[in-house]
């Protein structure tokens, strides 16, 4: 391709290094939509090192073909940070993370719909001194309320490059990358006066952190604007902490200004607002009087409505499980044959040893256990993305939050803790969203205690065993499972209320949040998160489940027994056999036996598989798993397994036992992988572990005895 | 000159002109910082179904605040 004459003449046009630059600008501005048209599907999805905030970078391509590495940064209302994910953001550009470079320039994405407010960033953004492009988003929404903004003013007053664009559709992005592939891309010479009371403060706090901390003049001028407002600013994460004379210096000021009662913070933000009000009315016209109803308002008249707000959250809610169980059973299905398939070929090409059993029964199964749940895992994360893209996720925030405070939570929750009816892992994976570290931290512990999918098969399994299917009505078994989806759901609201009156006991819950206008969701942008999300739990749990589940099969495999053995002798002789009756005093006086021991130990990998170990452990012959099996010779099994004593074993009181276990205690294997991974520690799994099994234990212990006693 | 009055006990639809914002708190400062100043026209555009958060229009956007922050920012009902 011919370059356009005038860049490829100029000797500059290709620097030796092309500049990094960051993506920033608020929740809502389109920003992830643009960044996605510049990278394309050329991105790399991590984490940054020490908190659980995406990091996402992309390449993009100048005008010459060079590619430029593009960092979309967190979204954000301000530097001074109030989530981890403004924090990264902040840190970012300031240069404090070690673990990525202070990007050279920055794009700033703003809605062109609602540019006072988003404005705000940007001008604190051009104190950092670095060169800034501005991109002027959703300009065809703008157009259609009525406001004319005149792009060539608003670069004059910022002294930046705007670009309007309309990332939608691609708009503008051509002229986004030419300005990008500038060499010479002009620092901005937008100056704005510092209230006169606060200037000296600015001055001292600059030169001290010039002199003390180390930092360039310009960075430490927006350094010490941000230690006025940021509270944070002092302690966070990845920052170096403050010189002492700095800090000293700080407060003599602080002391000082509370003294006369000049409320800083605040002068600092209205003088910010007031530069960018002047420049607002020079620049946006309102050309025609459409200041009425919006179709956003009208749509939010009837969703957040009183009567129809909760049915439509209702239908909404109930489509999205619906197509959850219904959709995903094809894909599980296909999976579970092909699996099957798989160690069938596996078993008829090679000599049977135990490097086929590790192949088979280790890594297929362990593999099958990751991948079965992929389907469920991968709709939800799209339903997920579809509510959030639409802005529909905002509203049901907003309608729920009332009663989410009853338990100390804010409405944010409720989304996380409703998809864990399905599966925990996406709803454990969509507490990004809530701001406050510690109200993330209770969603997520209590996330697993809403009845997921994987406990059907068990909670299925001893209904059968339970209730005979001739005699009892089929009202009496949905009656049975909504007992245990109101046990899971009462247990989660149980325990968030109580972590936040106790362990993690936090400041008063705030809840202040932007109601985005609705937009038709980008099915590319939701495809490709679900796609980036699905990714991240395929490999960071999957890795930890494949090594777990080998090692669970060689509990199971060893030591070997005598020659002639049967499959049930096989598992009772092994170690998982004998941690069986290890765990058997533990469980008796919850009226398990060691055989139901063995299912419950190979099941902390995943609930189903409590079924297929049960078969194995009651010598069910030709018992067919997964999740079609058929229960009915299974169930005749128990029926009839006894004590050595001859008492029945599995009575109407030890399934319902059992059932609540289900209900309670953590018993999946993925859900702790991504819970690590969320958390950052070791530290909230392994309590999860403990207090959700503890509290498994206790309630089954009271449910026994308490049946016995009412002569059950 | 109308009388002052609690931002939670707005009247749904009403516009009023913020008159005086807590000092402490990062929540009023967050606020401050999404453009709810002193002087900045607001409009009380509904409350949640239970009654609590409430949704308000400022500058041209939504916003929604739990009546428990809303009630310590006094404003002036528009006449």
């Amino acid at each position: 391709m011919a370059l356009p004459a005038h860049i490829a003449s100029s000797p500059s046009a290709a620097p030796s290094r092309m500049p990094v630059y960051a993506v920033v600008g608020n929740p809502n501005c389109g920003k992830s939509t643009l960044f996605n048209a510049l990278t394309g599907l050329k991105q790399k999805v991590g984490n940054y090192p020490g908190v659980t905030v995406e990091k996402k970078v992309g390449t993009t391509y100048s005008q010459h073909g060079q590619p430029i590495t593009v960092i979309d940064l967190p979204g954000a209302y301000s530097l001074a940070a109030r989530s981890p994910d403004e924090a990264v953001t902040r840190d970012v550009l300031l240069g404090r993370r070690p673990d990525t470079p202070q990007p050279d320039r920055i794009l700033c994405v703003v809605d062109a719909t609602n540019l006072e407010r988003n404005l705000y960033l940007v001008h604190q953004i051009l104190d950092l001194g670095r060169p800034v492009i501005l991109v002027l988003n959703m300009m065809d929404l703008a157009v259609t309320q009525g406001l004319d903004i005149r792009v060539a003013r608003l670069e004059h007053e910022l002294g930046v490059p705007v670009i309007p664009c309309e990332a939608v559709n691609g708009k503008g992005v051509i002229d986004l990358k030419l300005a990008m592939s500038r060499a010479d891309l002009p620092l901005s010479k937008h100056a704005w006066t510092i209230p006169a009371k606060i200037a000296p403060a600015v001055a001292d706090l600059q030169a001290s952190l010039v002199a003390h901390d180390g930092k360039a003049p310009l960075i430490a001028r927006a350094e010490a604007l941000l230690l006025l407002t940021d509270q944070d600013s002092v302690r966070v994460a990845g920052s170096q902490p403050l010189h002492a004379k700095t800090q000293e210096s700080l407060a003599k000021w602080e002391k000082q200004w509370d003294a006369e009662g000049t409320d800083w913070a605040a002068m600092l933000v209205n003088s910010r607002y007031d530069t960018i009000g002047e420049i607002a009315e020079k620049v946006v016209l309102r050309s025609t009087a459409v200041n009425g109803v919006t179709v956003s308002d009208r749509i939010d008249a009837v969703v957040t409505h009183p009567m129809w707000g909760w049915l439509i959250l209702g239908g909404i809610m109930t489509l999205l499980f619906v197509s959850i169980f219904t959709l995903a059973e094809y894909p599980m299905n296909w999976i579970d044959a092909h699996l099957s398939g798989l160690s069938e070929w596996v078993k008829g090409n090679m000599s049977a040893g135990d490097l086929r059993d590790l192949i088979t029964d280790g890594a297929i199964a362990g593999v099958g256990v990751v991948v079965m749940f992929l389907p469920q895992i991968l709709i939800l994360f799209f339903f997920i993305g579809l509510l959030e893209s639409t802005g529909y996720m905002a509203r049901a925030a907003f309608i729920m939050d009332r009663l989410m405070s009853r338990v100390g939570l804010n409405g944010k929750s409720f989304i996380p803790l409703l998809s864990s009816y399905a599966c925990a892992i996406p709803g454990i994976m969509a507490t990004r969203t809530i701001e406050q570290q510690k109200d993330r931290i209770v969603t997520i512990l209590v996330a697993p205690l809403m009845s997921c999918s994987a406990r059907l098969p068990v909670y299925l399994l001893m209904i059968a065993a339970l209730l005979p299917s001739d005699r009892v009505p089929a009202l009496d078994k949905v009656g049975l499972m909504l007992l245990m989806y109101f046990l899971g759901t009462f247990g989660a609201f149980g325990f968030a209320w109580l972590f936040k009156r106790t362990l993690l006991k936090g400041e008063p819950p705030v809840m202040i949040m932007e109601l985005p206008p609705y937009h038709l969701p980008r099915m590319k942008d939701v495809a490709l998160h679900m796609l980036e999300r699905a990714w991240v739990f395929l490999r960071r749990a999957g890795t930890v489940i494949l090594g777990i589940s080998i090692v669970l099969w060689f509990l199971t495999a060893y030591p070997k027994p005598p020659e002639g053995a049967s499959a049930a002798q096989r598992v009772e002789y092994s170690f998982a056999g004998r941690a069986g009756h290890v765990i058997e005093p533990l469980i008796k006086p919850l009226g398990f036996d060691w055989r139901i021991g063995i299912g419950l130990v190979s099941s902390f990998v995943a609930r189903e598989v409590f079924v297929s170990a049960t078969a194995v452990v009651f010598n069910v012959e030709n018992f067919e798993g997964g999740k079609n099996a058929d229960v009915a010779p299974l169930r005749q099994v128990l029926r009839s397994a006894k004590w050595p004593d001859g008492r029945a074993l599995f009575t109407p009181l030890v399934c319902l036992t059992l059932m609540i276990y289900y209900v309670f205690a953590m018993q999946c294997l993925s859900t702790v992988a991504v819970v690590k991974r969320e958390t950052n520690s070791w530290r909230w799994p392994l309590f999860q572990i403990a207090y959700m099994t503890g509290t498994a234990w206790i309630v089954c212990f009271l449910v026994y005895h308490g049946g016995r006693m009412l002569g059950y | 000159m109308s009388q002052a009055t609690k931002l939670s006990e707005l009247a749904v639809g009403a516009t009023a002109t913020v008159r005086e914002f807590p000092k402490n708190g990062a929540a009023f400062l967050r606020l401050r910082e999404m453009g709810l100043l002193t002087g900045t026209k607001v409009t009380l555009v509904r409350t949640a179904p239970l009654g609590d958060p409430i949704e308000i229009k400022v500058r041209g956007y939504h916003l929604t605040l739990r009546k428990s922050d809303a009630e310590h920012v006094l404003v002036e009902p528009a006449a």
